[in-house]
């Protein structure tokens, strides 16, 4: 025994087989994308940048009940309403700092009428702190740009909720 | 005083005309380095910058240059800065003697194997003068490691050139090559091939043997305190010498410049191509070594060095020279 472990060293043939494995691993099909040009696959339930929605017919969604807020654990949202003169309670300000949330997607599961969601979009990366301090306009205009998506997400996960 | 001037140019021509398609093809091999690396480990590796990523080096070298070079305060600055100038210039020196065809080199010296020798035991000084003059533990480290790394591994580096010397009876590199016209000391040789093969990845801190800049347990080595420009100079003598010693495995062992089947439509391809392959191929299996093993420990990288390879190149030696002794085929008989 000992003298085939002596054979096996002095030829080097773990070596060896790990340098024909290493020559087998090139021809592969590679596990990699290539990333800023080919994007992977997300789920539908992926949390990221949030969004506000509207109604098909424009109105917002947003009904000002807090509970996004309230439930926020990073107590990243900031939300003031007021009525409007149909009577119905509106937003005035919904804020997020998007450098506080912590992206556990409790708001969207909070929200009573899927007004608040995280949508697939994970690269909004700026180069100033004070673009991440989202207003409503700007997730108001998140939610325009990914409604398609979004809708089609929530449908797609409407049978396990 | 118009002579010297046209010799001086006739010089620089040859030297330039040498030293920019070595330049070029040090930062070629950093990428092809990275490259093969990444698909033995079924990644894509640089491909975006230029087809198939080729100039990656060139962007990276870019970044270098308009980034700052910060030069701690604690240091001693002239040898901090003399040092990747050190490291650059004696990878570079050393292609001098590099025979790319018959007589095409730049100074046939009668002691090129020599020269060679020497310039890559100098090239210790760089990377202690960068680990001492940083005046920081781990560059500190590093520095030493790689000292007494590379100087183990010189010896028995050293021993193995014996064994091909006593085949040619020249340190010519010239005649060196000359010297395999009826067979590659590949065949003959092999296990100095193998055990020169390993040394040259100790003496050109290459993975497995890359305790002095061991990421894991040295931040970055001997470089750590460096960056911008010396960072980049570092890294291209480190280049340069994987290079040149892929060039002195081939000379040695490979044929150098001969072409592998000397029948009529290869010897017409011109000398420099042959050369270039047998690096390329030598250069791949640095790099695929590079992929597939883990580090030494230290322990086992002095041992590996002193207890086995310099009493197996030794008595290497002994068989060779007794059986080129007995068979009477010593050179110059």
């Amino acid at each position: 025994m000992k003298f085939v472990r002596f054979l096996k060293i002095i030829l080097m043939l773990d070596f060896v087989k790990a340098l024909l494995i290493a020559v087998k691993m090139i021809f592969k099909q590679k596990k990699t994308i290539n990333y800023p040009f080919e994007k992977g696959k997300i789920s539908t339930r992926f949390r990221g940048e949030h969004a506000l929605r509207r109604y098909p017919n424009g109105e917002e969604r947003c009904i000002a009940c807090k509970l996004c807020e309230a439930i926020c654990p990073a107590q990243a949202i900031t939300i003031e309403s007021t009525e409007r003169e149909d009577g119905s309670r509106k937003t005035t300000r919904y804020d997020i700092d998007m450098l506080k949330c912590i992206y556990c997607g409790l708001c969207e599961e909070s929200c009573p009428v899927d007004a608040i969601v995280q949508g697939p979009n994970f690269e909004f990366a700026t180069e100033t702190r004070e673009e991440l301090y989202y207003n409503k306009q700007k997730l108001l205009d998140n939610g325009d740009r990914w409604e398609s998506i979004l809708a089609a997400n929530i449908k797609a996960n409407n049978p396990y909720r | 005083m118009i002579e010297y001037i046209s010799i001086l140019f006739d010089q620089t021509y040859k030297i330039l005309f040498l030293l920019v398609p070595v330049l070029v093809s040090v930062a070629m091999m950093v990428w092809l380095d990275r490259r093969v690396w990444a698909f033995v480990q079924k990644r894509r590796g640089p491909n975006v910058v230029g087809p198939f990523g080729l100039l990656q080096s060139l962007a990276d070298a870019l970044k270098y240059m308009f980034k700052e070079i910060i030069i701690p305060a604690s240091s001693n600055k002239v040898i901090f800065i003399l040092a990747p100038v050190t490291t650059m210039t004696l990878a570079l020196i050393a292609w001098a003697v590099i025979p790319f065809g018959d007589l095409l080199v730049i100074s046939n010296i009668n002691v090129g194997i020599l020269y060679l020798f020497a310039v890559s035991s100098l090239g210790v000084y760089g990377i202690i003068m960068g680990g001492w003059a940083s005046n920081s533990k781990y560059p500190f480290l590093g520095a030493i490691r790689s000292a007494a790394q590379m100087v183990s591994y010189e010896v028995s580096i050293g021993v193995i050139i014996i064994n091909v010397l006593l085949c040619v009876g020249s340190l010519n590199l010239n005649d060196i090559v000359k010297a395999q016209h009826n067979i590659w000391f590949i065949i003959p040789l092999f296990p100095m091939f193998v055990i020169f093969f390993i040394s040259a990845l100790a003496e050109t801190n290459r993975p497995p043997f890359d305790l002095p800049e061991a990421e894991a347990e040295l931040v970055a080595g001997y470089q750590t305190e460096y960056s911008g420009m010396m960072y980049a100079m570092f890294w291209l003598g480190e280049y340069a010498n994987i290079l040149l010693m892929c060039s002195l495995g081939s000379i040695l062992f490979l044929g150098g410049w001969l072409s592998p089947i000397d029948l009529y439509p290869f010897t017409l391809i011109p000398s420099p191509f042959w050369l270039i392959i047998k690096i390329l191929i030598l250069f791949i299996l640095f790099a695929l070594v590079k992929a597939i093993v883990p580090r030494y420990r230290y322990d086992q990288l002095m041992r590996l060095g002193w207890k086995i390879f310099l009493p197996f190149s030794l008595l290497w030696v002994v068989i060779t020279s007794s059986y080129l002794f007995y068979f009477d085929l010593l050179p110059g008989n």
